[in-house]
């Protein structure tokens, strides 16, 4: 349209808007429409795909940013100090003077804000032009368009390996199931692939080159409605389209609408703990300053222009109140105005160090520390509380399977065991043997979790003829009841050839090595599966059933050609969302169950027998926390029977098991199966049941309808679903149990013991149950022989008995504490809570005594507790004690936990990304959380603690020289240092060295921190930045300028020196104390930083004498040159700097010689031979040891229900609760 | 970091000592006994040099008077108020009982005097004085500079050259040195060469070059308090007027403190012990400001005037280390007795 009333456009803009926000969205295709005018276009309220990260455009940049930094209070100060001084009665400075530091500083950020802006402008315009094939009326095919050019409304194909350009619904697949797979690993690093379908009904009847039929279609229809979370092919960015041949999808949101972008939130900001001390600091600094200026004011002798004069003289009182806002301009670098943008620098330098340390590096993943949180280095150095996940992060989080229980009888997988004991090496000797024996050269990288040593007894059982169904069952439940997509490793086919064929089990070598090892005979025995597995393809695509072994439920079906996935016998890829299930489905592959493959509706397997077999699936009830299992409902393909495998964890099976009416064995198999599970549990595996429920066909239709309407539920939906899944998950019939072995991480033990070692308390929270979670616990030396666990289990407790009992062990601990023997040690218990307890214990009544308790307990273990109750956890403790938290984990159950602590660190294992997308730091071993904290995380605090002290101390040593100069010339404001070299005196002379000093800096070499992590408690609690050391570096700013300005002052007094004469020694004093005084805070001195100290002296002298020469204007024209030839400038410089700095230097030496921090003592080792020592340290760690221990020797708490509780009886939970509510009656009683 | 990432190679950080963090450390523990023989070292130099600067500092003479004439003995009482008394003369007498060596600077001083108050300070334009006409006519209020304010016109609207409160309240007493020699009284000789900084002498003060330079300040005024334009401060030396004479040089480079001396002459063969007069024409007012005027005679050495604080200080503080080395040299022993017996 060619014009329009601003009136109808104001209408239309805000129909758009309605448009968009609505929650409904209502879409037409483009296509009708294209090439008409924008005006006439349905969709143009919505934005186009083309997204816009930048925050400055090239014209407004410097406004804006400007805008944007005068946010920023400080900024807007010095500003108006700068303003101020262009006002002639209160001017200090020559105005353009006064107006370069702020403007060096705004240009500083400017720039900085500038290059990360061009940054994302670039990325940005990567993205916006990448390819994307969009479909056309006018050409009828898809034409290649930029994304940036796609629209809401418009048909888009994407290829396979493409990235899927925007929020798609997907209408089309090239796959005959109508299901696209997409890989998220760029978005949240999960590899798995997911499914998308196509929308029913509308892809059915097409054949590929009819995509234009469906397009009309849609168009046709006109409405088809959606709810967006299962049908969008959800995600922008890094989402991509795998084992698909093209897809075709229809543009429901781009640009910034799509998922990605909102859920983009951008970097989170953190104050570190220093930051806000530091802010308080400067409000001192402030009151400093106006203290300064008022005494200034009230002094001021009003200019008397000598003798009489006639000029017009304002009234004293006004002259003062100018004056206050004089001297404010003249002292205000009291205010650090440059300390923010050190700081900034100090802490790009850490972060610069810490991504790039060797030992942060995993050469596993090619992965070094990533730093997401640029601002909060320093609050390494502080941490109190550790808060860890167990699983994936003290673990490997690859599961191995280790046992299993099947109808009562247990096999435990001995090989297995020993395999584990030496990982490494066990697997090089068979990595060796397979190399020899299968003259194969490389190994899939992953091998390490496919590897499964059959048990021969179990081996034998499946073999057996009799007694076949309750095994196979259970095999089959395993390869069956879970989530896993199958995918090709690689896509070339592999002919059935010997040399090959070993090469494609992937999980058979090892077992077909051991037992080759073992018994020649069963070699034999294991080609049959292999040989027919490999040659399964040949058998599907005969069509081919083949009828072997065993009853009905091992005759076989082959499915209906052309429906079926054409299954490569290819290396078969196992992609799960957890790592346990792609444990049990390696585990089933190696007894010969193989997945072969999945769909949405079917599941394909095949046996032992190389018969495949594809079940029906009728529905799948996935996993949720609070049902803790899932199940899947299948139809037998020969038995036509509807049969429900469940699995899930124990306690959430075995209530549901089909309770046997004088069936004896059944109720057997449950109870030694229960006994086998408590064992598993006591070995740290991870235990899940396996069960099923065969049911009739009546039972499932009527089940079916109900679960028709929950999913069509509009409102409640979830809990209906639940509820439908709850009621059909009953009368189970137990198959068996599985362990699965979750590997500690390499030096986990080692870590956690250090971590404690360094005065950090270090909790576990996990999903877990409580004896897996201790005996975790204790592997991973969290938990110690002689501790003394609380097994709290309150559920039937009333919150009077939990008063009671919490306040009965404060009780217990306070007088342990307070027990003279005890000085100096804390008691070694140890907190095992579970979720529900916690759940109570977190209540407003009862939470401040469960802080108190857990304070005093060496170490707490949370089980079973959901994410937002480790959240909880997290905020209560750092909240009720103030104290520095840092939580690590690696799925996206630690979100809330890592988002709740002062520091949040990822690790990027196993789980996908989330975690790592949520954190500060992200790592990748647990391990690296030791000199992260210990070494760097002291270090960055340590040095940048010293740097800001330095920094305000060195501000107000200059500054105070021109505070005591005011007592000289009437309080005027005037100063006896050139304006310019004062503003040098910051920006250039003195403002390199304190960031080198933040950078660089070691107080203690890194060996020392990691070989005694106690010293990490330095950092703890106030460390180096407090109170205290904030004013004595103060006192000490006012003493050294006293010095720096008086003793000149007697030297030069009643003379004929000038001013700029007179401060041309006190600025040079001034340079060499703050120098000086940063070389006796130094504490290592490399070449870097004798080239900084020097250069800033050179500099110093360089500028100022260059300065001196050039500018005749220059009020202090020729006067360093002057001064320079004169021996007293050398005398008075010379003794006021020792004079200044004597007190300082005399306090460091009585501090490392009369003291014994052990940071001096540190320090002290640290210059011995390093042999020598390392002796050292082992001889000082034996030394606390000692002591420790023989404190703890003479210390059992005087209590005899403490004292009784050994070992065993620890474990159990009914006895030790028993044991202290008796005892807290009797406390009550007497 | 970011950009290996992109670009996909390994992200293995280098392996360098930098990177690392280990670069080779000095890593000095200031301690007890490594202390104790940078301590004596410190004392005896200063004390070497506080002895060397107290001796120096003995063996120079200082004279100083007063003669401002508050009190109503003294010989300048009479022409304390300059106002009433225009060229009002007094004679200062003294006695030298030792020879003051050559050469003998002698001083005028000043003192509760605030020539480092900053409007005071920046009240001149820096062009007329380094010989720039145009600054020195009206010129729209822009010239001379605002900073003369008040002394940058007179009533008359005619701009004041040297313009400023700085050069207005220029020093403005002249003295005449008389030995007594039998009763005779000969005039010392006073050198006024040389008494200002090379530098304002030489580049940063210059006259106009117009010749003769009466002509320069043509359409001008002389400062307010002036008696004599600037032409002609110095009758006996054509090249010693304008901006280059040397007490206004002298004058202009302000004082740093309230209480200071300036340079008046050097008297370079020094002052035989005898008795003197000296011969002041007072004109500079001080009592309204609670000022004194004073005149200082004194000898010179490398170290300037007398002046006994350094050399005391050094002293001190050479002692002091030497007394701080004792203590650490005892810190030092007990320390290292003591942790064995722990």
């Amino acid at each position: 349209m060619p014009w329009m009333s601003p009136l109808a456009r104001i209408r239309d803009a805000l129909a758009g808007q309605r448009a968009r926000d609505k929650d409904l969205r209502n879409l037409v295709s483009n296509l009708p429409y294209e090439g008409l005018d924008k005006w006439k276009q349905p969709n143009r309220h919505f934005r186009n795909n083309g997204i816009k990260t930048t925050k400055y455009s090239v014209l407004f940049f410097i406004p804006m940013n400007l805008f944007e930094q005068f946010h920023r209070l400080a900024n807007l100060y010095f500003v108006g100090l700068a303003i101020l001084n262009f006002v002639p009665v209160v001017q200090a400075f020559e105005p353009e003077v006064a107006l370069i530091p702020i403007c060096v500083i705004l240009a500083l950020t400017a720039i900085k804000d500038a290059w990360e802006d061009f940054r994302r402008y670039k990325s940005d315009k990567k993205l916006n032009r990448l390819p994307c094939f969009v479909y056309s009326s006018k050409e009828k095919c898809f034409v290649e368009k930029r994304w940036k050019d796609v629209r809401v409304g418009d048909f888009v194909k994407v290829e396979s390996n493409d990235i899927v350009p925007a929020d798609l619904l997907l209408l089309y697949t090239s796959d005959p199931n109508g299901v696209c797979h997409i890989e998220t690993a760029n978005l949240d690093g999960e590899t798995n692939l997911k499914q998308r379908r196509a929308v029913p009904g509308v892809c059915i009847t097409v054949s590929n080159t009819d995509i234009l039929l469906i397009i009309h279609a849609v168009i046709r229809t006109g409405c088809l409605g959606f709810s967006h979370p299962d049908l969008v092919l959800k995600q922008h960015l890094g989402c991509t389209v795998r084992n698909t041949g093209y897809a075709v999808g229809f543009v429901v949101y781009a640009g910034h609408e799509t998922k990605a972008m909102l859920n983009n939130n951008g970097p989170r900001y953190k104050r570190s703990r220093l930051e806000r001390r530091l802010n308080i600091d400067v409000i001192f600094c402030i009151l400093l300053l106006f203290t300064m200026c008022i005494i200034g004011s009230l002094g001021h002798v009003p200019l008397y222009l000598v003798p009489q004069t006639d000029g017009h003289l304002d009234t004293p009182s006004l002259s003062s109140f100018y004056k206050f806002f004089s001297m404010i301009i003249l002292l205000q670098v009291l205010i650090p105005i440059s300390l923010y943008v050190s700081i900034e620098l100090v802490k790009i330098g850490q972060i610069y160090f810490i991504t790039n340390d060797l030992d942060l590096y995993d050469e596993e993943t090619d992965a070094t520390i990533q730093c997401k949180a640029l601002n909060i280095t320093e609050d390494l150095g502080q941490i109190q509380y550790i808060f860890s996940d167990k699983t994936g992060t003290l673990t490997e989080n690859k599961m191995v399977f280790r046992r299993c229980s099947i109808m009562g009888r247990e096999y435990p997988h001995k090989e297995n065991g020993m395999f584990l004991c030496g990982p490494k090496r066990a697997l090089k000797m068979y990595i060796y043997k397979i190399k020899i024996l299968m003259f194969t050269k490389s190994l899939p990288p992953n091998q390490q979790e496919t590897e499964v040593i059959l048990d021969q007894k179990l081996l034998r059982q499946i073999r057996g003829t009799e007694k076949i169904d309750a095994y196979q069952d259970f095999f089959l439940a395993l390869a069956i009841c879970n989530t896993v997509v199958v995918s090709m490793a690689t896509a070339k086919r592999l002919r059935v050839s010997t040399a090959e064929f070993q090469q494609t089990n992937q999980s058979n070598p090892l077992d077909t090595l051991s037992s080759l090892v073992r018994r020649a005979g069963s070699w034999t025995r294991l080609r049959a599966p292999i040989t027919s597995e490999t040659s399964a393809n040949d058998l599907t695509t005969q069509g081919q059933s083949v009828n072997q072994t065993g009853g009905q439920t091992c005759s076989l079906h082959v499915p209906p050609q052309g429906t079926a996935p054409a299954v490569p016998a290819g290396k078969l890829c196992y992609e799960a969302e957890s790592p346990d299930e792609a444990a049990l489905v390696h585990t089933a592959k190696a007894y010969g169950f193989v997945l072969m493959s999945r769909t949405p509706d079917s599941v394909t397997v095949q046996l032992p027998s190389g018969a495949q077999l594809r079940f029906e699936v009728l529905d799948t009830l996935s996993f949720d926390s609070n049902r803790k299992r899932m199940s899947v409902l299948v139809r037998h393909p020969i038995s036509k029977q509807c049969i429900l495998y469940t699995k899930g964890a124990d306690y959430a099976i075995m209530e549901l098991l089909e309770t046997p009416y004088g069936e004896k064995q059944q109720k057997a198999i449950a109870s030694d199966t229960q006994q086998h599970l408590d064992c598993y549990a006591k070995e740290g595996l991870r235990t899940l049941c396996i069960a099923k429920k065969v049911l009739c066909d009546g039972e499932y239709e009527s089940w079916a309808v109900q679960r028709q309407h929950a999913l069509a539920a509009m409102d409640n939906r979830e809990q209906l679903i639940m509820d439908s899944a709850v009621q059909i998950e009953t009368n189970l019939c137990l198959l068996g149990a599985t362990g699965v072995e979750d590997r500690l991480q390499d030096s986990v033990p080692d870590t956690v013991m250090t971590l404690r070692e360094a005065g950090i308390q270090v909790w576990v929270l996990t999903g877990d149950k409580p004896e897996t979670a201790v005996n975790i616990g204790y592997a991973c030396r969290l938990l110690e022989q002689d501790d003394l666990l609380y097994l709290d289990h309150f559920l039937l407790l009333s919150q009077v008995t939990c008063t009671s009992i919490l306040d009965c062990g404060l009780e217990e601990v306070r007088r342990y504490s307070e027990d003279p023997r005890n000085v100096d040690t804390t008691p070694d218990i140890s907190l095992v809570i579970d979720g529900r307890t916690l759940t109570m214990l977190m209540s407003p009544d009862l939470r401040d005594r469960f802080v108190d308790l857990a304070r005093h307990c060496r170490s707490v273990l949370c089980c079973r507790v959901t994410p937002l109750q480790k959240s909880e956890v997290v905020k209560l403790i750092r909240e009720k004690l103030k104290v520095m938290t840092l939580a690590v984990g690696d799925g996206a159950n630690d979100v809330n936990m890592i988002q709740a602590a002062d520091i949040g660190v990822g690790i990027s294992g196993q789980e996908g990304m989330q975690a790592v997308m949520a954190s500060d730091f992200a790592i990748s071993r647990f391990k690296h959380l030791k000199k992260l904290l210990l070494v760097h995380g002291h270090w960055c605090y340590s040095r940048l603690a010293n740097m800001i002290i330095y920094f305000f101390y060195k501000n107000a040593a200059n500054v105070n020289l021109l505070f005591w100069y005011q007592f000289f010339c009437g309080f005027t404001a005037n100063a006896m240092i050139d304006h310019w070299l004062m503003i040098f005196f910051n920006l250039l002379f003195t403002s390199v060295p304190p960031i080198m000093f933040g950078i660089m800096d070691k107080d203690v070499s890194a060996e020392m921190l990691l070989g005694l992590p106690e010293l990490y408690r330095t950092g703890q609690g106030k460390g180096e930045y407090s109170f205290f050391t904030f004013w004595i570096s103060m006192l000490d700013a006012f003493y050294q300028s006293l010095v720096a300005f008086f003793i000149p002052y007697f030297t030069y007094r009643g003379s004929d020196i000038d001013i700029y004469a007179f401060g041309t020694p006190l600025n040079t004093i001034s340079l060499f104390t703050i120098l000086l005084h940063l070389s006796i805070e130094i504490k290592a001195w490399t070449i870097v930083h004798v080239f900084i100290i020097l250069g800033s002296v050179t500099l110093y002298f360089i500028v100022t004498l260059a300065y001196g020469v050039r500018y005749l204007n220059y009020s202090g024209y020729w006067t360093l040159q002057a001064q320079m030839v004169d021996p007293m400038f050398y005398l008075v410089c010379l003794i006021s700097t020792v004079i200044a700095l004597l007190p300082r230097y005399l306090f460091h030496v009585l501090k490392n010689s009369i003291t014994c921090s052990p940071i001096v003592e540190a320090r002290h080792l640290d210059t011995l031979e390093p042999s020598t020592r390392d002796q050292w340290i082992k001889e000082w760690r034996s030394f606390r040891g000692r002591v420790q221990d023989k404190t703890s020797d003479v210390s059992v708490p005087p209590s005899p229900s403490l004292e009784s509780l050994d070992d065993d009886s620890i474990m159990d939970d009914e006895f030790a609760l028993n044991v202290i509510t008796a005892n807290h009656h009797k406390k009550a009683n007497s | 970091m970011q950009k290996k990432e992109n670009q996909e190679v390994e992200n293995r950080p280098d392996n360098t000592a930098f990177t690392q963090q280990r670069l080779p450390a000095w890593q000095p523990i200031l301690s007890a006994g490594i202390v104790i023989p940078l301590f004596v070292l410190v004392g005896l130099a200063f004390i070497g040099i506080g002895v060397a600067l107290f001796v120096t500092s003995r063996n120079l003479h200082v004279l100083e008077m007063d003669y401002t004439g508050v009190e109503k003995t003294s010989p300048c009482f009479s022409c304390s108020d300059p106002i009433k008394q225009k060229n009002c003369k007094c004679s200062l007498s003294f006695e030298l009982d030792k020879l003051f060596e050559g050469p003998v600077f002698f001083y005028y001083g000043l003192t509760n005097y605030f020539q480092n108050q900053r409007a005071y300070g920046v009240s001149k334009d820096y062009n007329q004085l380094s010989g720039d006409l145009d600054y020195f006519t009206f010129f729209f209020s822009i010239v001379p500079d605002s900073t003369c304010k008040p002394y940058r016109y007179d009533v008359n609207n005619k701009p004041i050259v040297p313009c400023g409160s700085l050069a207005n309240s220029m020093f403005n007493d002249t003295f005449n040195l008389y030995q007594m020699k039998n009763g005779v009284k000969e005039e010392v000789p006073l050198d006024g060469k040389g008494i200002s900084w090379w530098t304002d002498y030489n580049i940063k003060y210059r006259n106009p070059s117009v010749n003769p330079l009466r002509n320069a300040f043509n359409g001008t005024v002389k400062p307010l308090y002036w008696s004599k334009p600037a032409y002609e401060l110095d009758p006996t030396d054509t090249a010693n007027n304008g901006f280059i004479n040397q007490d206004f040089l002298v004058w202009m480079r302000r004082s740093a403190l309230p209480n200071f001396r300036k340079l008046y002459r050097r008297i370079t063969d020094g002052l035989p012990a005898g008795n003197y007069s000296l011969e002041i024409s007072y004109n500079y007012p001080v009592i309204a400001f609670d000022g004194k005027k004073k005149v200082a005679f004194s000898n010179v050495s490398w170290m300037g005037g007398k002046n006994e604080f350094l050399g005391i200080a050094y002293l001190v503080i050479g002692s002091l280390c030497l007394v701080m080395s004792v203590v650490m040299l005892i810190i030092y022993h007990w320390r290292n007795s003591s942790p064995d017996a722990n």
